[in-house]
């Protein structure tokens, strides 16, 4: 699925040597889970929720209705890696392979400017975190999830896989087996985070499967803007991404979840995500998907609260060899609720893209508003989307807008630009600027200009 | 300036143009005129490179250049404007956007906001369309004056003024043709027109009439007031 010549602008495919303090045996069994808990030193009630998640993930089938998923060999992949003995909170501290990734990627300069906490996975640990203090003080907890485990159980306990069921999907399955590392965020009442928190994923071995779950409660009235960057090495094997990432925005609250997916070609990312609004809340996803081999990700709402509001806003780009399956699904199950999906994806020199999208108004779920939009892109003649929106709308009082356009990219702009002496390259990346500005204007400046430079690279890489 | 030489030209094997022998000198008003379908709009895409537009035979020299195969943003590189007959829109670029891109790394991106800023206001537009996504929304006579803002900021040699009059209200072609008129100094322009309104306010040096694909009269200002009273069959 992939080719590395592609790959040839991506600026993030160096690899690093490997010093791991632990590394799995190839492969997966009902021992390798076990392993996995006992180093980490787990609770009973965690090794069994795992075990109980690798029988679902032995006998639930491969999803056939997405992308095509028939080469992941789970046989040729390691489960689990320990890349250092401890977590830091200086990243002077990482070993020096470590800190030069980060370097390079441009996390430490990041977080002086203008975050409020950073949390870095590498393999399957989180190997650097940091939050500001006065947060701290104020009672915000942002750690690993292995941490919050031991430092909070009863909370890990009482939400953990809770939303996101151990037999969800073959993928949640595998994620709850053998999980490792992601965060854990809570906010407490009131509190408005006025920076956002930003975790950071890194992969650095071959054939390697990252599996971070992370775990978001804000309480009444609170704000939380996290955001999470990933990359990886160009490898001619496939590596695995599978997360879960389950949301819990109580009364009055925002959650605001920017991703800017940004894994080689070699990836498959396959990650399940879901949040759960109470009344008046409001959850956001703010999905950016432009590496990866293979995606497939579908950012839920289920909006169980009155007058709570839900929103997707997604960008998927898919160049030579990649299929970008993604989406949205909003579950409206109570009056007066609100949702919005805005897509916006863009295929290129044979890639592909799909919407996929499910709106479900419940009876009852009264005087709701329902609002989506996808648009497509599709560049030249060998590129491909597809949309597929599904709709359940079981209320009668409820409104429901739903447009869709697929735009080829039009000759004529482009020479309309060329002939103000744009060059055809730089003319293509205005107007794909242009087409996802409705999204990108949602995202920080400091990430709208990474994401605008992403598109430029990847365009101007496939072109010249 | 420009010289075309035994210029045919075809569109979707159709042959539009036969044999075009023209000459276009500096500092001087051209205007081009003809019934629909003559050619007149095919000649100016064609000079701007349209991919869609085939030469068959012929050449085109600018400065003493042959240009015939350069792409269009090289004949724009190289000192040729066109404002469109109907502009087209775009969703999410400003005109602010695409003129940073056109003249990247020639102009501090701040003086260049500061200049169309100034033009805008000579040609009476409003601020907010210099943020929004182009021409979406807008008027026929926002749309024309956008383009006489974006000549403006190129500089270019050689303007062609595809009908830049039609669909635009009396007070903005007013405006945009003392525009024209002012800045002409230096330049060479072809303006494409059916009426005589425009040449009103800026006076040409010579009058081109275009008939199925051939210039066949040349003259003065005179000979455009003659064919808006007597049309074109007569000549």
């Amino acid at each position: 699925m992939q080719n590395s010549k592609l790959n040839f602008d991506y600026k993030f495919g160096f690899s690093m040597p490997e010093n791991n303090v632990y590394k799995a045996k190839k492969g997966l069994n009902k021992k390798i889970v076990e392993d996995i808990s006992s180093l980490k030193k787990e609770p009973v009630w965690m090794k069994e929720f795992r075990l109980k998640a690798y029988e679902g993930f032995l006998k639930r089938k491969m999803p056939d209705w997405g992308a095509g998923l028939s080469k992941i060999n789970f046989d040729d992949i390691y489960y689990y890696i320990k890349p250092t003995e401890k977590q830091v909170n200086s990243w002077a501290d990482l070993p020096k392979e470590i800190k030069d990734t980060y370097d390079r990627i441009g996390v430490p300069e990041a977080e002086k400017n203008f975050l409020s906490g950073v949390s870095a996975q590498y393999e399957s640990e989180v190997v650097y975190e940091n939050i500001s203090r006065e947060l701290d003080k104020r009672g915000v907890i942002f750690c690993d999830m292995d941490t919050a485990l031991r430092k909070y159980p009863e909370i890990v306990k009482e939400y953990f896989g809770t939303l996101i069921s151990p037999y969800d999907n073959k993928f949640a399955s595998l994620n709850s087996a053998v999980w490792s590392g992601g965060s854990f965020v809570y906010i407490p009442k009131g509190v408005k985070l006025p920076m956002p928190l930003q975790a950071y994923f890194r992969i650095n071995a071959e054939r390697f499967g990252q599996f971070e779950r992370t775990l978001i409660i804000a309480e009444e009235g609170s704000f939380v803007h996290y955001i999470e960057g990933c990359t990886a090495p160009i490898y001619t094997t496939a590596s695995l991404h599978a997360a879960v990432v389950e949301i819990f925005v109580k009364r009055g609250a925002r959650v605001r979840y920017t991703t800017v997916q940004n894994w080689s070609h070699n990836i498959y990312n396959l990650v399940t995500k879901r949040a759960t609004v109470d009344e008046e809340g409001i959850m956001e996803w703010v999905d950016c998907n432009i590496g990866s081999g293979v995606t497939m990700k579908y950012p839920s709402v289920i909006l169980k609260g009155k007058k709570s509001h839900g929103e997707v806003l997604s960008i998927a780009y898919a160049a030579k060899g990649q299929h970008q399956d993604a989406g949205a699904k909003m579950y409206h199950l109570a009056p007066d609720t609100s949702s919005r999906i805005i897509s916006k994806s863009i295929s290129k020199d044979g890639g592909r893209t799909s919407y996929r999208g499910l709106v479900s108004v419940s009876l009852g779920a009264k005087n709701s508003k329902v609002y989506v939009s996808c648009d497509a892109l599709i560049m030249d003649e060998e590129s491909r989307s597809d949309t597929y929106p599904y709709m359940r709308i079981s209320e009668k009082d409820c409104e429901v807008q739903h447009e869709a356009t697929v735009e080829k990219l039009g000759e004529e702009k482009l020479f309309y630009l060329t002939s103000r002496g744009i060059n055809k390259s730089e003319a293509e990346t205005l107007l794909v600027n242009g087409f996802i500005e409705p999204v990108v204007k949602e995202i920080p400046l400091e990430y709208s200009i990474e994401l605008n430079r992403l598109i430029r690279m990847e365009m101007s890489g496939s072109v010249g | 300036m420009l010289e075309l030489k035994n210029l045919s030209i075809n569109v979707s094997d159709k042959k539009i143009i036969r044999n075009l022998n023209l000459k276009l000198e500096k500092n001087k008003v051209y205007v081009l005129m003809g019934p629909n379908g003559c050619g007149k709009s095919t000649l100016a895409l064609t000079l701007m490179g349209h991919p869609l537009y085939k030469i068959k035979s012929g050449t085109i020299y600018f400065d003493n250049k042959n240009i015939t195969k350069s792409e269009s943003d090289k004949r724009a590189g190289a000192g040729i404007f066109l404002s469109f007959q109907s502009p087209l829109s775009l969703s999410g670029v400003s005109v602010f956007s695409l003129l940073r891109t056109a003249i990247a790394g020639k102009k501090d991106p701040l003086a260049l906001r500061e200049e169309i800023e100034k033009i805008a206001k000579q040609l009476k537009i409003k601020k907010e369309l210099l943020e929004r996504s182009f021409n979406e929304g807008s008027s026929g006579g926002e749309k024309k004056k956008l383009e006489l803002l974006q000549a403006s900021i190129l500089n270019p040699k050689f303007l062609m003024f595809d009908e830049i009059d039609t669909g635009v209200d009396v007070d903005a072609l007013k405006t945009m043709a003392k525009f024209m008129e002012k800045n002409k100094k230096g330049k060479t322009y072809l303006i494409i027109t059916h009426y005589n309104r425009i040449l009103k306010y800026i006076r040409p040096d010579e009058v081109l009439v275009m008939m199925e694909g051939k210039i066949v009269k040349k003259g003065d200002y005179k000979l455009a007031e003659e064919i808006e009273r007597t049309g074109y069959a007569k000549l």
